[in-house]
């Protein structure tokens, strides 16, 4: 998995809430058994006229805005279903860094295992970045996750939680399967005493 | 000792590791897993050299792609979707898990086929690359949607890193008045606390008009859990639990049964245990209802009107207009006076004998309305089978439905089974988001009786009148 550390760049605002996983794939993508190639087809259906053209005034079809790579979105953004085809669409756009006031779960937990971050604030401070990032391409936004800090292009400064072993997972780009696979012996002596007490399963 | 919640007590009889902040590997006991979230995993398992670690606790079904048309013999013609449904093939012999292909009886959507089969159990832990996977929360196992990464993780270590959640109770007071089912309570209580008030928890559904519901509309309440935003749904298993999974295929025999019954009666809510939010709903109180736009949340009983947007605050005043505007209604319109072109019946949600039973029910005897497109998918070969020896199938027939094999269809659109755009579909499914059953498609989310009288009239139809 790719580092995050800190990135300064574009903020593109998208303030619709329940933003769900067919807006950002529809699923007539998700027939690839690929990791890759989804970036073209991210938000689709918001952003291309049936014919193919761009529909203009699709946030990520302005000029301005084209190389986005934070999203300022509206509250339960990644809503619905679990496809991961979501969180790669997103990453391979260029987008690495959501902010919302909350985020579906599941999207969530798929962000972080695709190198993407996605930080919840909140209602006033998002309030505050989404006025930032409407003023175009001019406005670049920082996220720094090791100070887990968000410097808006005024220079004012919006700290951000995070959980401590994802941030160590973006931070060092680790692949959590081989980290728990160190702990394989627990696993084993879990698997041992569950044989004993629920031999059924 | 603390009195503890039912989340709690499978939680902790499932903690293989647990790190000082919490951070937990979580041990999954069921993995079930369809085409369209797997390859990928499966490709990251032969690219590492890894195995898949419990086969034997792996099951493996398509359901999403395959054609539901009687003719699905002669193949599948989109090349994605067959090479998809070719790619689990593969992978499921490759890595020696349990396997029902297409031409297989059992096979059927992965939430009906588990439950079936008796691999679902009280007290397990249960997960598929799917987030429908909370519908198996109504056996009293914790249950719930993956990506495809935590699909990799699972399989190559039967575990998966987790935090607890939060508790939530939702209690469903009373007994429900005729004509209102499983659905219309799962759809009210996402109503009342919206698409993101769940999220963050673990929902326990609780209550006497729970209490009295079948395993299959336990099933319907639990998997929109995640439509509530909740990370799963929980019922405590009682004898109506133990009644369905006695025999199962899979599930205990013998002395194995015994003690598996002895530790499923320990599973409930200890008096008193905390609940970081309780929602209480009264069972009188539920109508059929309706959705009206394109998220779950937009629930209104089949006696309201469209909203008008300024109805709402915050965000929900856009989105509202959006809503309203993509499904072609207007503010104050009757919802009874909104013509349907189409009825899907089936789905994860409403794909079960009951649901089929419930639809039978309303429409033996009678036709659907003229120029109507009205489908019948049932969850599983099984559940047509089932289906077609009660007589059910003839009923439907008779009345003007296609009667399909088992899959996903419509519910997400995948196989040829679509919406074209502006066809307005009142659904058994459980979502209607912008596009979910085909490019533009319009989705209104009902019980399984709702859409029967649908079907029958070409309107939103209170069912109640029919009865």
């Amino acid at each position: 998995m790719e580092k995050f550390t800190k990135i300064q760049g574009i903020a593109a605002p998208m303030p619709l809430v329940n933003i769900d996983t067919d807006m950002i794939i529809p699923k007539v993508f998700l027939k690839s058994i690929q990791r890759t190639g989804f970036g073209k087809n991210l938000f689709d259906e918001m952003r291309y006229n049936r014919d193919g053209t761009e529909i203009e005034d699709f946030v990520l079809n302005k000029p301005q805005y084209r190389s986005a790579e934070i999203l300022i979105a509206g509250d339960n953004f990644g809503c619905g279903s679990s496809r991961e085809h979501a969180p790669w669409a997103i990453a391979d756009f260029g987008i690495k860094c959501i902010v919302s006031t909350s985020f579906a779960d599941i999207f969530f937990n798929n962000s972080f295992k695709n190198g993407i971050l996605p930080i919840v604030l909140p209602q006033e401070q998002v309030d505050v970045l989404m006025k930032d990032a409407e003023k175009g391409a001019n406005a670049r936004m920082t996220v720094d996750l090791e100070a887990q800090e968000i410097t808006t292009s005024d220079g004012e400064v919006i700290s951000f939680e995070v959980d401590a072993f994802k941030k160590h997972c973006l931070l060092n780009g680790l692949d959590d399967i081989g980290l728990t696979m160190e702990k394989a012996d627990s696993i084993k002596s879990f698997e041992d005493k569950a044989a004993q007490e629920r031999p059924w399963v | 000792m603390s009195p503890k919640t039912l989340y709690d007590k499978i939680w902790d009889a499932h903690v293989a590791h647990e790190a000082e902040d919490g951070t937990s590997l979580l041990y999954i006991d069921r993995h079930l897993v369809h085409e369209v979230t797997s390859p990928q995993a499966f490709e990251g398992l032969r690219m590492a050299g890894r195995k898949v670690h419990a086969p034997e606790k792996t099951i493996a079904v398509p359901d999403h792609n395959v054609p539901t048309t009687l003719d699905r013999a002669k193949g599948i013609e989109n090349e994605e979707s067959r090479i998809q449904v070719e790619a689990l093939d593969k992978n499921a012999k490759e890595f020696g898990v349990h396997y029902y292909p297409v031409d297989d009886v059992r096979q059927g959507i992965v939430h009906i086929v588990g439950p079936e089969q008796g691999w679902t159990l009280p007290g397990m832990t249960v997960v598929c690359g799917d987030s429908h996977t909370a519908t198996h929360g109504a056996f009293g196992a914790l249950a719930h949607g993956i990506g495809t990464s935590e699909v990799e993780h699972v399989l190559a270590t039967q575990t998966l890193i987790q935090k607890k959640s939060k508790n939530m109770k939702v209690e469903i007071t009373g007994k429900l008045k005729p004509g209102v089912t499983a659905k219309d309570i799962t759809l009210a209580v996402i109503g009342e606390t919206g698409t993101a008030g769940g999220t963050g928890y673990v929902i326990e559904y609780c209550g006497e008009a729970i209490r009295d519901l079948t395993m299959e509309g336990r099933m319907t309440v639990c998997n929109m859990a995640i439509e509530g935003g909740a990370r799963a749904g929980l019922i405590a298993p009682d004898e109506t639990t133990f009644e369905y999974v006695k025999g199962r295929p899979h599930a205990p025999k013998g002395a194995q049964w015994e003690a598996a019954l002895n530790w499923w009666k320990t599973l409930y809510t200890d008096e008193g245990a905390h609940f970081d939010k309780v929602v209480t709903l009264k069972g009188e109180d539920i109508e059929p209802v309706v959705t009206w736009g394109t998220s779950p949340e937009d629930v209104l009983p089949i006696t309201g009107v469209v909203p008008n947007p300024e109805d709402f605050s915050g965000g929900k005043v856009e989105a509202a207009r959006r809503s309203i505007e993509y499904m072609g209604l207007t503010p104050g319109q009757k919802l009874t006076d909104i013509e349907i072109d189409t009825v899907f019946i089936g789905s994860c949600t409403n794909g079960r004998i009951e649901d089929l039973r419930a639809v039978a029910e309303v429409v033996k005897g009678k036709k659907i309305k003229d120029g109507m497109r009205a489908m019948i998918v049932p969850g599983s070969g099984l559940v047509r089978a089932q289906a077609e020896e009660e007589g059910l199938a003839e009923i439907f027939e008779a009345a003007g439905f296609e009667w399909r094999l088992a899959g996903c269809s419509m519910c997400l659109a995948m196989n040829p089974d679509q919406l074209a755009p502006e066809e307005r579909c009142a659904a058994t499914s459980n979502r209607n988001f912008e596009g979910r059953q085909g490019y533009k498609g319009r989705t209104h989310l009902v019980s399984p009786a709702m859409a029967a009288a649908a079907a029958l009239t070409g309107k939103l139809t209170d069912v109640r009148e029919l009865m």
